[in-house]
C-alpha cells in the first residue's frame, strides 16, 4: 500500500516531482563538481605553480649555517657531490619531486667586467638506482624563461647561454662568440628570467666543474616538489620533528608537507641542508587554501539554494495535498507515518535527480579542470558518499517547513472546509 | 444499555465564538442517532468532537467507557483508527487509488491489508465490480459507497457520517440509507449529521441543535415538526 501510494502520487503529480528531481540534480551537479575539483585541485594547482620555480633549495650543511667558520678549513664541506643529487629520487616522496637541478657557480672576468658562470643540468637523463630513468633540469625548473635561441644540451661543450643583461653588457646575441677563461664559447641563446639570473652566464654543469676545478661537485640544488599546504602539525614538525609523538610523527612523515620532504632530503643527503623557499611554498599553500575555501563556500551556497528550492516545492506539494493528508490522518494514520510517506516521495525524486546530477557533476568537473587547470580532474570516490549525505541532509533540511505544515494539518479543518 | 459515547457539558469555543455550549449527550451502543440543525448550529463541531477529530474547550467526553477529554492527539488517532468509521459529505477518497485500494488504505493504517475482505466490503455496498476503478471513474453515489465500505472495513463500534447523502440523488440516497439500516441492524452505532428529514426519519433518536446547544431531542423516531432551515 505504501508503494501504491508513492506510485500513485508520482503519477498524479509528475510535474512537481520532476521539479524536485531537477532541483536536486542541479544542486548535486554543482556540489559534485566543486568537491571533485576541491579534492583534486591541490595537485593541479601545485603543477601550475611548479612552473614558477623551485620551492626547495638544498645546500651543503656547513655552507648554509657556518660557512664563515668552516669554509676555509674544509673545502669539501662547501659542496654536494653531484652523484648525491640522484638520492633525491630515493626518498619516500620521490614522486612528488617533479624537477630538480644542481648548480655550481664561479666568478669570471670578461672584457674587464665581472660575471658569474653558472653550471647546471639543462635536460639531464638520469638512471636511478631503482632502474627508472628520469629527465630533469632547468628546462622544466625554469620553464617561464624566455629564450632567443635554443636551450643548451648537457653534453654541449663550448656553448653558453647569456642572461639578457649580461648579453647587453657584452653586446652579444645568440650565435655570437664569447671568450671565457681563454676559450671561445658559442652563445646558443640569450634568456630573460626576469631576475638576477639575467646577469649570469649559464653553461652545462660539467663545463663549470672543469673551469673551477670542482669536478663532480655542486654548490646547491634547486628542486620543485608537489606539496600539501602546511598546517599546525607541519609547522610544529618543521621546528623540531623529535617533539612529535609517534602517531603525529607518522602522519607528518607520510604527508607531503614541505617540511617532511626537506626532512627526508636531509636524511638522504646527510651533509646537506634542505630549506623551503618560503615565499613560493607559502603562496602555494595560501592559494590552495583559498581555492578550497572558495569551492567549499560555493558548495555550501549551492546546497542552501537547493534546500530552499526543495523547501518551496515540498511545501507547495504538502499544501496541495492537505485534504488527502487530513483524510489519512482521519482514518488513523500517525503523523510519523504520513511524514515518512511524504519524505519517501521527495527522497526518491531527489535521489533520481541526484544520480543524474552526480554524473553531470563529474562531467562539469572534468570540463572545468580542462578549462581552468588544463588537466583532467579525476573523479574522486570520496565525493559519492559525501554528496549522498549532503543530498539527504539538504532534502531533510528543505522539507522541514513542509513537515511542520503537515504536522499542523488538522483533519477537522481540511475535511470540513 | 452502555453508552458508546457520552458528552458531559461540552463547550467548544473558537476565539470568542462558542460553536458548542454546554452540550450533554449520550449515545448508546447500537443506537442510530440523527443530528439535525441549521447551518452554523454546531453539527459539524459536534461531529468533530465525537469523532475525535477535535478537542473540547470545556467539559468531558467518555468514549467507550474511557474519558478522552484530555487525550493526546496520538491517542485520539488510535481511537479513530480502532473504533470509528468516518463518512464525509464530500466523499474524500484518495484520487490516485482505486476503489479497492481506498478501502484497503483504512486496513493498512489499522493493521494488515486483506484484499479479500476489502472486496467483501465493496460487495456489501454493491461495488465489487467497480473495485478497480479510480474515484474519478465513479459516480457521486458510488464514491460515497466506497467511503462507507472504507468506514466499515475495520468493524468500528461507531459510524459517524456527516451529511452522507448531501451530494446524492434520490436513488443513491436510498442505497446509502439501506446500507446504514443493515449496519445498524448488525449492532453498529450510527450518528448521522443531516439536514434531510428523509434520512433522519430512520434514526432511533433525533437531536436538534441550535446556536451550539441541544434545542430538542426526540426519542423513538422522528415525530417533531419540520425544521425550518
Amino acid at each position: 500500500m505504501f508503494i501504491q501510494m508513492i506510485k500513485g502520487a508520482f503519477k498524479r503529480q509528475t510535474g512537481k516531482f520532476v521539479m524536485i528531481a531537477v532541483t536536486a540534480a542541479l544542486g548535486v551537479c554543482a556540489a559534485a563538481a566543486m568537491l571533485n575539483i576541491m579534492l583534486d585541485v591541490g595537485d593541479k594547482v601545485n603543477q601550475e605553480l611548479k612552473a614558477y620555480g623551485a620551492n626547495i633549495t638544498v645546500r651543503p650543511k656547513f655552507a648554509s649555517i657556518l660557512s664563515d667558520v668552516y669554509a676555509e678549513d674544509d673545502a669539501e664541506r662547501d659542496f654536494i657531490a653531484e652523484k648525491d643529487v640522484l638520492k633525491l629520487k630515493t626518498i619516500f616522496w620521490a614522486h612528488n619531486i617533479v624537477d630538480f637541478a644542481p648548480f655550481l657557480t664561479m666568478q669570471t672576468s670578461i672584457n674587464g667586467g665581472d660575471y658569474r658562470l653558472v653550471g647546471t643540468w639543462f635536460n639531464k637523463e638520469l638512471d636511478l638506482p631503482t632502474g627508472e630513468t628520469v629527465v630533469t633540469g632547468i628546462i622544466g625548473l625554469k620553464s617561464w624563461w624566455q629564450l632567443e635561441g635554443e636551450w643548451l644540451k648537457d653534453d654541449a661543450a663550448g656553448e653558453v647561454m647569456l642572461g639578457s643583461i649580461a648579453a647587453e653588457r657584452l653586446n652579444l646575441t645568440a650565435g655570437s662568440l664569447v671568450e671565457i677563461e681563454g676559450r671561445d664559447y658559442l652563445v646558443r641563446a640569450v634568456f630573460s628570467a626576469g631576475g638576477e639570473e639575467d646577469e649570469d652566464i649559464y653553461l652545462p654543469l660539467a663545463a663549470v666543474q672543469e673551469l673551477s676545478g670542482n669536478y663532480g661537485k655542486a654548490a646547491y640544488i634547486d628542486l620543485s616538489a608537489l606539496t600539501t599546504p602546511e598546517n599546525e602539525l607541519a609547522r610544529k614538525a618543521a621546528q623540531d620533528p623529535s617533539s612529535l609523538d609517534r602517531d603525529d610523527y607518522e602522519t607528518w612523515y607520510c604527508t607531503a608537507y614541505i617540511s617532511s620532504i626537506t626532512y627526508q632530503i636531509e636524511e638522504a643527503i646527510p651533509n646537506a641542508r634542505a630549506k623551503a623557499v618560503l615565499q613560493i611554498s607559502q603562496s602555494e599553500g595560501a592559494i590552495l587554501n583559498k581555492i578550497q575555501l572558495l569551492m567549499l563556500l560555493l558548495t555550501a551556497l549551492t546546497l542552501i539554494c537547493t534546500a530552499l528550492g526543495i523547501s518551496n516545492l515540498v511545501t507547495a506539494y504538502v499544501i496541495e495535498k492537505s485534504v488527502e493528508i487530513g483524510l489519512i490522518k482521519a482514518i488513523g494514520a500517525l503523523d510519523m507515518q504520513i511524514t515518512l510517506l511524504v519524505l519517501a516521495q521527495v527522497m526518491i525524486s531527489a535521489i533520481v535527480g541526484g544520480v543524474v546530477g552526480y554524473f553531470s557533476g563529474l562531467k562539469v568537473a572534468s570540463i572545468l579542470g580542462r578549462a581552468v587547470f588544463n588537466a583532467v580532474i579525476e573523479p574522486s570516490v570520496l565525493t559519492l558518499p559525501i554528496v549522498s549525505i549532503l543530498l539527504i541532509l539538504t532534502v531533510l533540511f528543505g522539507s522541514i517547513p513542509a513537515i511542520k505544515i503537515l504536522l499542523l494539518t488538522r483533519p477537522a479543518v481540511v475535511l470540513h472546509g | 444499555m452502555k453508552n458508546i459515547v457520552e458528552l458531559r457539558g461540552v463547550s467548544v469555543i473558537y476565539d470568542s465564538l462558542a460553536a458548542l455550549q454546554d452540550v450533554s449527550l449520550e449515545v448508546r451502543f447500537g443506537e442510530w442517532l440523527a443530528v439535525m440543525g441549521p447551518s452554523g448550529s454546531g453539527k459539524t463541531t459536534m461531529m468533530n468532537i465525537i469523532g475525535c477529530l477535535d478537542k473540547p474547550t470545556r467539559g468531558s467526553i467518555i468514549f467507550d467507557g474511557e474519558d478522552i477529554s484530555h487525550a493526546r492527539l496520538k491517542d485520539l488517532t488510535a481511537i479513530r483508527r480502532e473504533k470509528i468509521g468516518l463518512i464525509f459529505q464530500q466523499f474524500h477518497l484518495v484520487p490516485y487509488l482505486t476503489a479497492l485500494q481506498n478501502v484497503m488504505l483504512a486496513q493498512y493504517y489499522h493493521s494488515l491489508v486483506d484484499e479479500k475482505e476489502a472486496l467483501k466490503a465493496l460487495e456489501r455496498v454493491g461495488l465489487r465490480e467497480r473495485s478497480s476503478h479510480l474515484p474519478k471513474e465513479l459516480s457521486g453515489g458510488e464514491q460515497q459507497r466506497v467511503c462507507i465500505a472504507r468506514a466499515l472495513i475495520n468493524y468500528p463500534k461507531l459510524i459517524l457520517a456527516d451529511e452522507p447523502t448531501g451530494n446524492l440523488d434520490e436513488t443513491n440516497e436510498k442505497i446509502v440509507i439501506d446500507i446504514f439500516k443493515g449496519l445498524n441492524a448488525e449492532g453498529s452505532a450510527i450518528i448521522v449529521v443531516t439536514h434531510d428529514r428523509e434520512v433522519a426519519q430512520y434514526a432511533d433518536r433525533v437531536v436538534r441543535l441550535g446556536h451550539g446547544k441541544i434545542a430538542a431531542q426526540e426519542k423513538d423516531r422522528l415525530t417533531f415538526p419540520p425544521i425550518s432551515l
